[in-house]
């Protein structure tokens, strides 16, 4: 039985909990705002907070300037693209470990998480090498397939995790209702994994839309994405924290979006079921 | 529970994930061995031979391993303490009951979504920059003279950029686990005449000391990489050259691929005795 | 036609042999019930049967035929599982016409089978319902509904009712019995409760660790039970069993006496004790009765109100003809 609290207690909760929430949330909510300033007034001594002639100008010189669009369709074809591969070739995977587990499934599934656990600078120049050699260099295909590779151990991870709380005897009761392997999958357990796969995929959208290692290394102008985008607002060429900001608002809104709806997945597929 | 038929099919559906990831993980590692045993400078003459252990010696011996090494352990630790401390007081303000609860969990929770190289260059402009930064205001008006963050103070300006970015996951995983506390031990406890302090540190903090371990670890081997926060801020200027930035630097920098790579083994060692104790506990895990 | 043979049919889960060599043949619409302690791998053989699990060595003949590598899919046969197994995703109508979808069953057929199904097991009003929103009586049904419309050569069913509370269990016996008698198709029966088993059966095989220790009909097992083992295991309360002095006047190593077979008299009985807990249920009253000097407790069965108390001594006679005599290897002495 929950206690009830008093009102009182439950206030002072109120506030401290939004004053750390605002404080936390603060260097977001000010680029956003700094993005609807004209850039006189986003330098502007004493700065300012809600007061001022919103404008849509930044976002306009942005795609203008910058081919915003580009990298944006870049970032989604990088993200989207290694997701859905990675989801074609965990569910099997999955359904194998989940459902036909075998002495060896542990091992196996601890493997595949300790790629995940090297460090990509060691492996940096041989993948550049092998990306100059077949012509992957700042291509769109080559980038997918790499994201798609340093996540691919999480997909699996954490369709495993939702696959394992299915009832295998549903499976079972399909195979004896006439279901072939194929149909058993498709009819049945793809159906019943849908709210599974579906956080699976918002998490590995949101990791591969801010990976930022390959994205920054891999790729020059062509399949560069929106974290290539904003890196090349390091070198400030004058006034141009509007700008900025409004570059920025555009990279992260998708994904915030995205993840706000997907929280709940979250800490299940970072720590690999290891905190429920 | 299985039958042959089904077996087979299995080994088989499991086969393009394991031959992938194994090609993934052993070509590149091969190939990163090899190099890091040869003199190797695409730029100034390519493959000039084997060394043997030379590019190990002149790695570990070289002026810029050991700061490099300091580096890594500040951000590293720093940025640990800093998202465990804060993250389980908020952790337990957020298991308060209040208003709007949904809410401030989303505004906590928003920083991990923001990509590295956004939160890395806001930080540096908008809040850092010695003149126009939201910091210089606010030591202006106390009559302070701003710091000139990312020069002076490179490092704490690191460890305050990349804590930003990791408190959102270290709270959310320390408020599931409190969430998981059966609140029935508290009211035991209660009525056995704990007082909230031992209440926190004898049944709160115990169970709590597996999330915390997990949190620990999966953010040591992200953290031992980070890179686009120091890329965009300092280019590993003011002693903020961590291993992984030093090693890059060595690749594709200076092109010297030979160096490079016995520095990438080193790492892929260092991040293996971490993984090894993570897998420990989630192997556990797997059991239960 | 759901002729079941099994040949000398041996399982191992790795180097754990479940079931020795092992022969049972199940004839054209029988009900057979398979019962045992739990781990006795009853459910294990119907799985074998059904081909969710491989046999390690042996035949299984269904009909005649060899069914030993045709997968489950393909040996025409339904099952019924312990949780029902019914798919989440689909409505009631979905979950009973999957079987004909996947054998390609033309759509107006589907729709007689389904409903047909549907009135014979009072399933009519809920066929656009979600499993979810059924009780779990109804959901036994939706399971059975899924079984019948496959018109299969046998129905195995794998501790149906155990998910179901004891009213319900009760109603649910009567409708499977009912459902074979009206279809007359082989029914595979598995459970651990010996009430389920004398109730429903045509026949019952008795298994322990994986061996075969009796099959015959309900009455062969409570009349002249084989062993020592399906003495105690078949009739409820259990069978008394008793060794030494007593057992040795009966020239056996292990005598047995059904509670129903003991009578209370006044006085002057051949065995005496004093009651412990006394069950009275208005149609029988049940006394547990210690110090008899024979075993430990001995349970009676008295018909009708017996007005005896805890700590009072009563006096038993057991019926001579009623007394089943065992050897020291537990055998029936005949």
């Amino acid at each position: 039985m929950a206690r009830t609290v008093t009102n009182q207690r439950k206030f002072i909760n109120t506030v401290a909990a939004w004053a750390v929430g605002l404080l936390i949330f603060f260097p977001i909510l000010w680029t956003i705002l700094t993005s609807f300033k004209t850039e006189a007034t986003a330098i502007a001594d004493p700065p300012v907070f809600l007061f001022f002639d919103w404008t849509l100008e930044n976002y306009r010189v942005v795609q203008e300037r910058s081919d915003y669009m580009r990298f944006l369709w870049n970032s989604v074809i990088i993200a989207g693209g290694s997701t859905f591969l990675g989801i074609l070739i965990a569910v099997p995977a999955a359904w194998s470990m989940a459902f036909v587990p075998s002495a060896r499934t542990k091992d196996i599934l601890l493997w595949m998480l300790s790629t995940k656990m090297l460090p990509a600078v060691g492996v940096l120049y041989p993948i550049y090498l092998i990306f100059i050699k077949m012509g992957l260099l700042d291509s769109r295909v080559g980038l997918t397939v790499v994201l798609m590779l340093i996540n691919l151990p999480i997909i699996i991870w954490m369709l495993y995790t939702y696959f394992r709380e299915i009832p295998g005897e549903i499976l079972e009761a399909a195979r004896m209702d006439g279901a072939t392997l194929r149909e058993e999958i498709i009819y049945v357990l793809t159906p019943m994994a849908i709210p599974g796969i579906a956080s699976t995929v918002l998490l590995n959208i949101i990791l591969a839309w801010n990976e930022a290692f390959w994205t920054l290394n891999l790729t020059a102008a062509k399949a560069a994405p929106l974290t290539a985008f904003i890196a090349s607002y390091s070198s400030p060429e004058g006034l141009f924290y509007a700008k900025l900001s409004a570059a920025s608002t555009m990279a992260i809104a998708p994904i915030l979006i995205l993840g706000w709806f997907s929280q709940k997945q979250l800490v299940r597929g970072l720590t690999f079921g290891a905190v429920k | 529970m299985a039958t042959k038929a089904s077996r087979s099919a299995a080994r088989l559906m499991m086969a393009p994930a394991v031959i992938l990831l194994l090609g993934w993980m052993l070509v590149p590692l091969c190939m990163t061995l090899y190099f890091s045993f040869k003199k190797y400078l695409p730029l100034r003459g390519g493959d000039l031979g084997w060394v043997g252990f030379e590019n190990y010696v002149r790695f570990f011996s070289s002026s810029a391993f050991w700061p490099s090494v300091q580096a890594t352990l500040v951000i590293v630790g720093g940025v640990l303490v800093i998202t465990i401390v804060f993250g389980i007081l908020l952790a337990i303000l957020l298991d308060q009951p209040m208003w709007g609860q949904g809410i401030v969990r989303i505004l906590v929770i928003a920083p991990f979504f923001v990509m590295p190289t956004v939160s890395a260059l806001v930080w540096k402009n908008m809040f850092m920059d010695p003149v126009n930064g939201l910091f210089a205001h606010l030591w202006k008006f106390f009559d302070a003279t701003p710091i000139e963050w990312l020069s002076q103070a490179s490092m704490t300006s690191l460890v305050i950029i990349v804590s930003w970015q990791w408190l959102p996951f270290a709270t959310l995983i320390l408020l599931t686990a409190i969430q998981s506390l059966d609140s029935e031990q508290l009211e035991a406890a209660e009525m056995d005449g704990a007082p909230p302090l031992s209440r926190f540190g004898y049944i709160t903090l115990p169970h709590l000391s597996r999330a915390i371990t997990v949190v620990v670890l999966i953010q040591t081997i992200f953290l031992l990489s980070i890179f686009a926060e120091i890329f965009v801020t300092t280019q590993g200027s003011f002693g903020t050259k961590t291993l992984t930035y030093l090693i890059y630097q060595r690749v594709l920098e200076s092109q010297n691929v030979g160096l490079g790579s016995a520095g990438g083994i080193f790492a892929v060692i260092l991040a293996n005795i971490i993984a090894i104790f993570l897998m420990r506990i989630v192997g556990k895990n797997l059991d239960a | 036609m759901g002729q079941i043979t099994l040949q000398q049919v041996t399982k191992k889960f790795g180097d754990v042999q479940v079931i020795p060599p092992l022969d049972l043949t199940i004839e054209d619409g029988e009900f057979t019930v398979f019962v045992g302690p739990s781990g006795c791998g009853k459910s294990t053989l119907l799985r074998l049967i059904a081909g969710l699990e491989d046999i390690t060595s042996g035949t299984i003949l269904i009909d005649g035929a060899d069914a030993t590598a045709i997968s489950p899919a393909k040996r025409g046969l339904a099952m019924v599982f312990q949780s029902y197994a019914l798919y989440p995703h689909m409505s009631v109508r979905k979950n009973i016409a999957f079987p004909m979808r996947m054998a390609g069953i033309d759509k107006a057929e589907q729709d007689r089978r389904i409903e047909q199904a549907a009135t014979a097991l009072n399933l009519t009003d809920y066929l656009d319902r979600r499993p979810g929103q059924l009780s779990g009586g109804q959901r036994q049904r939706v399971a059975i509904g899924r079984a019948i419309v496959r018109e299969p050569a046998a129905f195995l069913f794998d501790e149906p009712l155990s998910n179901l509370d004891a009213a319900l269990r009760v109603g649910m016996r009567l409708e499977i019995s009912e459902l074979h008698k009206r279809l007359e198709t082989t029914m595979i029966y598995v459970t651990h409760d010996q009430v389920e088993a004398m109730t429903m059966a045509d026949k019952i095989v008795v298994l322990r660790a994986g061996h075969i220790e009796q099959v015959g009909s309900p009455l062969d097992l409570y009349r002249t039970p084989r062993n020592v083992f399906v003495a105690g295991f078949i009739g409820s309360p259990k069978m008394n069993l008793i060794e030494g002095p007593e057992a040795a006047k009966h020239d056996a190593h292990t005598i047995g006496i059904r509670p129903e077979h003991i009578d209370v008299v006044e006085s002057g009985g051949l065995w005496e004790g004093r009651v412990g807990v006394a069950e009275h249920l208005g149609s029988d009253t049940f006394f547990h009765v210690h110090d008899t000097g024979l075993a430990e407790m001995m349970t009676v069965r008295v018909a009708g109100e017996v007005n005896l108390r805890h700590g009072d001594r009563i006096h038993l006679n057991p019926r001579a003809d009623q007394i089943h005599r065992f050897d020291d290897k537990g055998l029936r002495i005949q």
